[in-house]
């Protein structure tokens, strides 16, 4: 099979079938027919088909749904495109991303949605929801044509990484997104507490002189973001959580009733503050990474489906971005092509159960954006299909993504990504 | 599991273990760094010779290259790589190409392209000499003249120069160091020198907002209260209060800090009476330090600032000693892959 192959109907064979909910059983045979599973068991090996597909070895899942990716499209081409930044997607074994309003110009109209919304369905290889900006220019001070932006086919709306201006702001953002039933998704972050800073403010900061954001720039924004969401009644989304003690705000606040989910990015669930030790500007991220107590706390609280889905937070980068002193350079990771691996390094180790880690790349994240991703008959055939102990290698030929500045580069991470499927259509299919 | 390391970093050291760029003293023994000072003080003589100058960077180029203004450390490092017989260009980037818009990595590579040896650089930013050393020019030898608040080993490392020809030796010995140790690049550099070296106390006497979180992971004893962070002192060493810490609610004011944590007699009579004064520089009078103790006979000020030019010596002559080994190492390598 290759990319964009057609055909009538394509039977899928061997391999565990993960459903989505959390549950593996061995794949007894999967009918893929104009972009719907049409037949499973018996019925999908008695049916005739053109295309096979083995899936020995391999795990099917539906495909991952990404909360959180910077496709750099419009504005950002020396970063990435949506042609670039999708088949990277697809690659990760993703079928569905939602694309950051941090673009330029920002995505605050309903004229951006379209365009970016045209340009994912000429040049997309997989789904592309577009998350609004909940202020003019993300400028943190005028609310956007919410309503507008919801028509146009928001999803769901947000700040990107930035803050609102003032509490006051905030609140009214919540309090209008609410009148539509938009869910609203920040990154908590206190701007007058993490100031100038771009590092964790903790052991590495100190000792190597650089500025530090210290833990208390998330929680006391956490609070102040589940105070207002309980008082207005919005779902509130809390995008890439850095912190441990986010996760227990976040446990508690969900135990008294407030709408409340949350995420975090792949990279925090796998290094820490000692990632900069080396001055390495790749692991220079926004939220910044943490200590170890934090991210023990963070995995603890995916396992525990206090946080609902890991992000890729995918920021490709031109090279210029991250050639210079690493306080000069630009925050991100290019991730989603690694997501996957990173978060079997996880399994392996015992931290993170595979079920888990499955749910939160696809039914957890789905949830939050009104998807319900499952292997069933009259589904999407939206699927990915991986191998858990196959291995690759993360360099700039494999790379797909403009942004090569994917964390472990050259290192041989397990977990490959065989095929990816976008309403049958295969997306990404691995070269042997 | 524990994180992943994603970058095992040996940057400064050949393999051989020689010193080839000279970025931090974090990863530095304390074999290494004794040696640097008993190099240091074999160049003290050729300071007190009528010709003062050894052939050893003869043929090299030395480029001084400044991104934050200085005087004392950017003259000394001139006279450093003079007395080696290097040929020395001084580049003011605060005020050229890099205003121009041209970037730090363009300027570097231009540089690079005249064939220099040696890169001595400060910048305001912490951690660009280790960027330079490991993406920019690696075939260079990089000298940390200080950059941001990280470092500013060699510094440091003429403190512990000036702090072994008073004392003899570190072991037993109790330092303070005074001041704004949040801003300072030098605090944590001699804190780290003076660990490895042996010291048997290092303590930073500051207000808490002069203090980065957790300084005591740094190896040392944290004191709020100068008068009893002055006890059996046997070293004391005060850092300059910028003026603008006034503004963004670190301090009060000047007559607040000097009050509580400027060094006058009267408190440094609660020290041993040996007591040694240093100030890496430009000394404010009044504000940190009272000019009868900056002047008084236990003051070794200027002996520091003597002790730059030699330290300097040592540590270009060892870093181009390294880079020159690592080079020849390679060109064997090229050579034997052909034949």
């Amino acid at each position: 099979m290759k990319v964009g192959s057609q055909y009538e109907s394509l039977r899928i064979t061997g391999g565990t079938l993960f459903d989505g909910a959390g549950t593996e059983t061995d794949n007894t045979g999967l009918l893929v027919k104009e972009g719907k599973i049409v037949a499973m068991g018996a019925d999908a090996l008695n049916a005739n088909a053109d295309q096979q597909y083995d899936a020995s070895g391999c795990v099917i899942a539906p495909g991952f749904i990404d909360l959180c990716c910077n496709l750099r499209e419009p504005g950002n081409g020396q970063k990435g495109n949506i042609a670039s930044e999708t088949l990277a997607a697809a690659h990760g074994g993703f079928t569905t991303v939602c694309a950051s309003p941090e673009t330029s110009p920002v995505n605050d109209s309903s004229a951006v949605t379209h365009l970016i919304r045209d340009g994912a369905s000429l040049r997309g290889a997989v789904r592309v929801l577009p998350v609004g900006a909940i202020t003019r220019g993300l400028e943190g001070e005028l609310l956007s044509d919410l309503a507008g932006l919801k028509n146009a086919g928001c999803v769901a709306v947000g700040n990107g990484s930035r803050g609102v201006k003032n509490a006051r702001i905030l609140r009214r953002c919540m309090a209008y997104a609410q009148t539509f039933g938009l869910t609203v998704m920040f990154s908590p972050e206190n701007q007058a507490l993490a100031a100038d800073g771009y590092a964790h403010d903790g052991q590495v900061t100190t000792r190597l002189g650089l500025l530090g954001i210290p833990e208390v720039a998330e929680t006391a924004a956490v609070m102040e973001m589940l105070l207002l969401a309980e008082e207005t009644g919005v779902k509130l989304h809390l995008s890439q959580l850095s912190s441990g003690r986010s996760v227990e705000m976040v446990a508690q606040a969900r135990q008294r009733g407030v709408q409340v989910t949350a995420d975090v990015a792949v990279h925090q669930l796998c290094f820490t503050e000692e990632a900069l030790a080396g001055f390495d500007s790749r692991y220079h991220v926004r939220p910044p990474l943490r200590s170890e107590a934090d991210r023990q706390a963070l995995v603890a609280g995916v396992q525990a489906g206090v946080i609902d889905a890991i992000v890729s937070q995918h920021q490709p980068h031109d090279t210029a971005a991250k050639q210079a002193p690493l306080p000069a350079t630009e925050p991100g990771l290019s991730s989603i092509e690694s997501v996957l691996s990173l978060g079997l390094e996880l399994v392996k180790s015992g931290e993170l159960s595979r079920q888990r880690l499955l749910t939160a790349l696809t039914l957890g994240p789905g949830r939050i954006v009104g998807l319900s991703p499952e292997i069933a008959c009259g589904a999407d055939a939206d699927l990915c299909i991986f191998n858990p102990s196959a291995s690759w290698q993360p360099c700039e030929q494999t790379l797909v993504s403009t942004g090569k500045h994917a964390p472990l580069v050259g290192r041989e991470l397990t977990g490959k990504v065989e095929l990816t499927l976008v309403a049958g259509r295969p997306v990404w299919v691995a070269n042997h | 599991m524990t994180a992943i390391d994603p970058s095992p970093n040996h940057l400064q050291l050949t393999r051989g273990g020689q010193l080839r760029h000279f970025l931090t003293l974090d990863g530095l023994n304390r074999e290494l760094l004794t040696d640097i000072l008993d190099t240091a003080d074999s160049f003290i003589e050729v300071g007190e010779r009528s010709i003062k100058k050894v052939p050893l960077l003869r043929g090299r180029t030395v480029v001084n290259l400044f991104f934050e203004s200085s005087t004392r450390t950017r003259s000394t490092f001139e006279l450093a790589a003079k007395r080696l017989s290097a040929d020395v260009l001084n580049l003011d980037i605060s005020t050229s190409a890099t205003s121009k818009g041209e970037s730090l990595s363009d300027t570097l590579l231009n540089l690079e392209a005249m064939a220099s040896d040696m890169f001595v650089v400060r910048h305001s930013q912490s951690g660009a000499p280790h960027f330079i050393a490991e993406s920019v020019t690696p075939g260079v030898a990089i000298i940390n003249a200080g950059d941001g608040r990280h470092a500013h080993p060699t510094q440091a490392m003429l403190d512990m120069l000036t702090i072994r020809q008073h004392k003899g030796a570190f072991a037993g010995l109790k330092v303070a160091i005074v001041g704004d140790i949040l801003h300072s690049r030098v605090a944590r550099s001699q804190i780290r020198a003076l660990n490895e070296l042996g010291a048997e106390e290092v303590r930073v006497i500051a207000p808490g907002t002069l203090l980065p979180r957790d300084v005591e992971d740094l190896g040392c004893t944290v004191e709020y209260d100068m008068a009893r962070g002055m006890k059996d002192l046997d070293v004391v060493i005060m850092l300059r209060l910028q003026k603008e810490r006034m503004e963004g609610a670190l301090l009060p004011s000047e007559r607040e800090f000097y009050r509580l944590y400027g060094l006058n007699q009267d408190k440094l009579a609660l020290a041993k009476p040996d007591c040694i004064v240093m100030h890496p520089g430009p000394i404010n009078r009044g504000v940190e330090i009272e000019s009868a103790v900056a002047d008084g006979p236990q003051s070794v000020i200027l002996n520091q600032v003597t002790n730059g030019i030699a330290i300097r010596m040592a540590v270009m002559s060892m870093a181009m000693g390294g880079q020159m080994a690592e080079r020849q190492q390679k060109q064997l390598e090229r050579e034997g892959g052909r034949a």
